[in-house]
C-alpha cells in the first residue's frame, strides 16, 4: 500500500472494529448469563409461591383447567411469559395458567428441567408437595429468553452503528493532521530548484521523521560535495585545456608576425612542445575514460612483470640516455595473471613520472617490494610535499615541484588502473635521499 | 614599458614574454604567486598579465594580497574559466581587465596597453609633445608629421620620458624600463640611446638635469 494515511486508516479500523465484535461478544455472553440466572431464579420463586397457595388435594378449582384449556401461546410480547401448571401426584390437571399447554410442562421430578411441547422449548421449574398431593410447575418459553437477549443487545448495538462511520471519519481527518508535518516536507522538497542544497528544517518536523530528515540532508552534503568536485574538476579541465591553446595561438601568431628568423623558429619550436604535451593530455584523458567506464577488467592475461616494464621502458627511453634506468632481475621471476592493458597503463604512467621528475644524470629503478608482494619504482627527483601527498591522486592536481610536461593526470590514471586491477598504489618519499617511491602492491593470488 | 607575466605554462609564458617584446614592452616571467608577490615587491611594471591557476595557489589571491599593500599597478587577469560570475569576482577584487583563454595576441597587448595608459591618467591612445607623437600600438613615432626612425629601446625610453614630460626621470628608472631581469644591462646603454635620440628629434628636446636624470623640453608656447 502506497498511501501511509490509506494503511493507517484500515489498520485503525480493522483494529477498531475487531475490538468492538470483541466487546459485543462478551456483552452478548454476559448479558445471556445474567438474564437466565435472573428468570431461573423467578421462576423457581413463582413455582413456591403457587405451590404455597394451592389447597389441599388440588383445591383450586379443577374447572379452571377446562376454562382456560384453549388459551393460545403468544410469542412476539413479554406479556405471558410465565406458565403454571398444577398436577396432582396422581397424574391429573388440577389446573393451569391461561396461555400454559395442556401437556405436561416437566417429567416427574423436582427442580429445572427443559422440554419441547409444539416446537417451542419451555424451561420448567417443577415443586412437589406430597403433604398437599399436588405439584406445581413453572415454566417459560426459552424463544422468549432469546428474544429479550437479543433485544438488549441491539439495544446497546443500534448506537454504534452510527458511531462507527463518525469514527472512520474522525480517524481519517485526525491521520491527515498527524501526518501535515509529513505533507510540508515533501511540499518544501516539491518546491525547491535543482540546485538547491540547503538543509530541510528539521527543527518543525515531528520527530519520528528525524532520521528521515537527516539522511535526506546527508544527503544533500553528499551530492553537494560531488557536485562542488564536479565543477573543480571541470575548471581544472578548461584551464588545463584551454591554456595549451592559448599558448598555441599566442605562439602562431609570433611565427607569423615576427621579422626575423630566429624568433619564427623558437615560436614555432614552442609549438611542438605544446602539441607533444597537449597530444600526451588528450591520450591521458581518453585512458581516463576508459578506466572510468572499467570495460576492459574481465579480459586476463599471464604476464611477466619484468618484460612488461622492460618493453614500457624501451618505449620511453629518454632522449640522449641521460638518465638511466634500471630493473631488478627478480621482477623477471615475478609473473600475474590480470589485464595487460590495465597494468601497462599504471607501470607506462608511474615510469613517465619518474622520468620527468628525475634531474639529468639520475637513475629511475624498478624492483620488487621488499615483502615481495608487489613492485616499486623509485626516482630522484624532488620528491612530493607532504601536504600534498594526499591531493596528488586528485585530476589535475599539480603541485610545486610539477615538471613542465605533466598533466596533473598521470598518478589518478595509476591510482584508478591499480585499483581496477584490485591492487593498492602507495606514494611514500624516499627516506635515504629525495625523490619519490610509488608501490604497486598486488591482490594476494587467488 | 615593463610588464610582468605570472603563468605557470612554459609555452605560453615563452610566447607572452616574446610577443608583449615584439610589441616593444620589456617584460618579465615568474610562474608561481610566491616569485610573483616577490617581484612586485621589488620592482615597478606598468603592467601585470595574471593567470588565476597558479600552482602553489590562486591568482585571485595575489590580486587581494597586492591590492592591499596599496599597490596600484594596472592588472589583466587572464583566466580559462569564462563564466559571467568568475569576471565578475577578478574585476571586484582589483583587476582592471580581464581576458579569456586562448586569445588573440594583438588584443591582449592592445588591452595591456590600454590599462598602462590609464595609470597614468591619460585616455588619448598617442603620446604627443612638442610636435613629437608617438604611436605605442604600432611602436611608430612622428616629429612635426616626419615619421622617425627609433629603435625599439630608443622607443621605450622617448615614452617613458612624454608620459610626464615635466618630471625628470632617473638612469636607473629609464634601465628599469629597457632590460628585463635577465638582460645584461650594458653600462652606460641609457646615455647611448639618449644620444642618438637628440640626434633623431633634435638636441634641445631632452634636457639633463644633472645628477638627476633626463626629462623632456618645457613645452613651446
Amino acid at each position: 500500500m502506497t498511501s501511509l494515511r490509506t494503511r493507517l486508516f484500515v489498520i485503525l479500523v480493522a483494529a477498531t472494529g475487531l475490538i468492538w465484535l470483541c466487546a459485543v461478544a462478551w456483552i452478548y455472553l454476559q448479558t445471556k448469563n445474567e438474564v437466565e440466572h435472573v428468570l431461573d431464579t423467578r421462576l423457581q420463586e413463582a413455582a413456591r409461591m403457587v405451590s404455597s397457595l394451592v389447597s389441599g388435594s388440588g383445591g383450586v378449582g379443577s374447572n379452571s383447567a377446562q376454562s382456560n384449556s384453549a388459551a393460545l401461546p403468544e410469542m412476539a410480547s413479554y406479556e405471558r411469559q410465565l406458565s403454571c401448571q398444577v398436577w396432582s401426584i396422581d397424574g391429573r390437571l388440577v389446573a393451569r395458567s391461561s396461555g400454559a399447554p395442556d401437556e405436561k410442562l416437566s417429567p416427574d421430578s423436582e427442580g429445572f428441567s427443559e422440554r419441547t411441547i409444539n416446537g417451542e422449548t419451555w424451561r420448567v421449574f417443577a415443586v412437589e408437595d406430597a403433604t398437599k398431593g399436588t405439584r406445581v410447575m413453572v415454566g417459560d418459553r426459552l424463544g422468549l429468553r432469546e428474544h429479550l437477549i437479543t433485544d438488549l443487545v441491539l439495544g446497546l448495538l443500534a448506537p454504534t452503528l452510527l458511531i462507527i462511520p463518525l469514527l472512520g471519519l474522525l480517524i481519517w481527518t485526525s491521520l491527515g493532521r498527524g501526518l501535515r508535518p509529513l505533507q510540508a516536507v515533501a511540499d518544501e522538497l516539491q518546491q525547491r530548484d535543482a540546485d538547491d542544497m540547503r538543509a530541510i528544517n528539521a527543527a518543525h518536523a515531528p520527530k519520528e521523521i528525524h532520521p528521515v530528515v537527516d539522511a535526506i540532508n546527508k544527503l544533500f552534503i553528499k551530492v553537494d560535495t560531488a557536485r562542488r568536485h564536479e565543477r573543480e574538476v571541470s575548471a581544472f579541465a578548461a584551464h588545463e585545456l584551454r591554456t595549451p591553446l592559448a599558448g598555441l595561438k599566442t605562439q602562431a601568431q609570433i611565427a607569423l608576425s615576427a621579422a626575423d628568423n630566429a624568433t619564427k623558429e623558437g615560436a614555432l619550436r614552442q609549438i611542438l612542445v605544446s602539441v607533444d604535451r597537449t597530444s600526451r593530455l588528450v591520450r591521458q584523458l581518453l585512458a581516463i575514460t576508459k578506466l572510468d567506464a572499467g570495460s576492459e577488467t574481465e579480459h586476463r592475461d599471464n604476464l611477466i612483470v619484468g618484460q612488461l616494464i622492460g618493453e614500457i621502458a624501451d618505449l620511453l627511453k629518454p632522449e640522449g640516455g641521460s638518465i638511466s634506468v634500471e630493473i631488478d632481475p627478480k621482477l623477471h621471476h615475478l609473473s600475474l595473471r590480470t589485464n595487460r592493458d590495465i597494468l601497462t597503463l599504471a607501470i607506462r604512467n608511474l615510469h613517465e613520472n619518474a622520468l620527468q621528475h628525475t634531474p639529468e644524470g639520475g637513475t629511475v629503478s624498478w624492483r620488487v617490494t621488499p615483502d615481495g608482494g608487489g613492485i616499486e619504482v623509485q626516482d630522484e627527483g624532488p620528491g612530493i610535499a607532504d601536504a600534498e601527498l594526499p591531493l596528488v591522486l586528485q585530476r589535475f592536481f599539480r603541485g610545486q615541484h610539477k615538471s613542465a610536461s605533466g598533466t596533473g593526470l598521470g598518478l589518478t590514471i595509476v591510482d584508478a588502473a591499480v585499483k581496477q586491477v584490485g591492487g593498492t598504489l602507495t606514494l611514500t618519499n624516499r627516506p635515504d635521499r629525495s625523490g619519490l617511491r610509488a608501490a604497486i602492491i598486488f591482490p594476494s593470488a587467488e | 614599458m615593463r610588464i610582468l607575466i605570472v603563468e605557470d605554462d612554459p609555452v605560453l609564458s615563452n610566447g607572452l614574454k616574446v610577443g608583449l617584446g615584439l610589441s616593444g614592452a620589456t617584460v618579465d616571467t615568474v610562474a608561481t604567486c610566491a616569485d610573483a608577490y616577490a617581484a612586485l615587491a621589488t620592482s615597478t611594471f606598468d603592467a601585470v598579465v595574471l593567470d588565476l591557476m597558479l600552482p602553489d595557489g590562486s591568482g585571485l589571491d595575489v590580486l587581494a594580497g597586492i591590492r592591499k599593500t596599496g599597490n596600484k599597478t594596472p592588472i589583466l587577469l587572464l583566466t580559462a574559466l569564462d563564466e559571467v560570475s568568475d569576471r565578475i569576482k577578478g574585476l571586484d577584487t582589483g583587476a582592471d581587465d580581464y581576458l579569456g583563454k586562448p586569445f588573440d595576441l594583438d588584443e591582449l597587448a592592445a588591452r595591456v596597453r590600454a590599462v598602462a595608459r590609464r595609470q597614468t591618467g591619460r585616455a588619448a591612445p598617442c603620446l604627443a609633445h612638442n610636435g613629437i607623437v608617438l604611436d605605442p600600438a604600432t611602436l611608430t613615432a612622428t616629429a612635426n608629421d616626419v615619421p622617425l626612425n627609433l629603435s625599439r629601446r630608443e622607443f621605450a625610453i622617448l615614452s617613458a620620458l612624454m608620459e610626464h614630460p615635466e618630471m625628470v626621470r632617473s638612469k636607473d628608472d629609464l634601465e628599469s624600463r629597457l632590460y628585463g631581469w635577465q638582460e645584461e644591462v650594458e653600462s652606460n646603454a641609457v646615455e647611448v640611446h639618449i644620444h642618438n635620440l637628440r640626434h633623431k628629434i633634435g638636441r634641445d628636446m631632452i634636457e639633463t638635469v644633472r645628477g638627476h636624470g633626463y626629462r623632456m623640453k618645457a613645452a613651446d608656447q
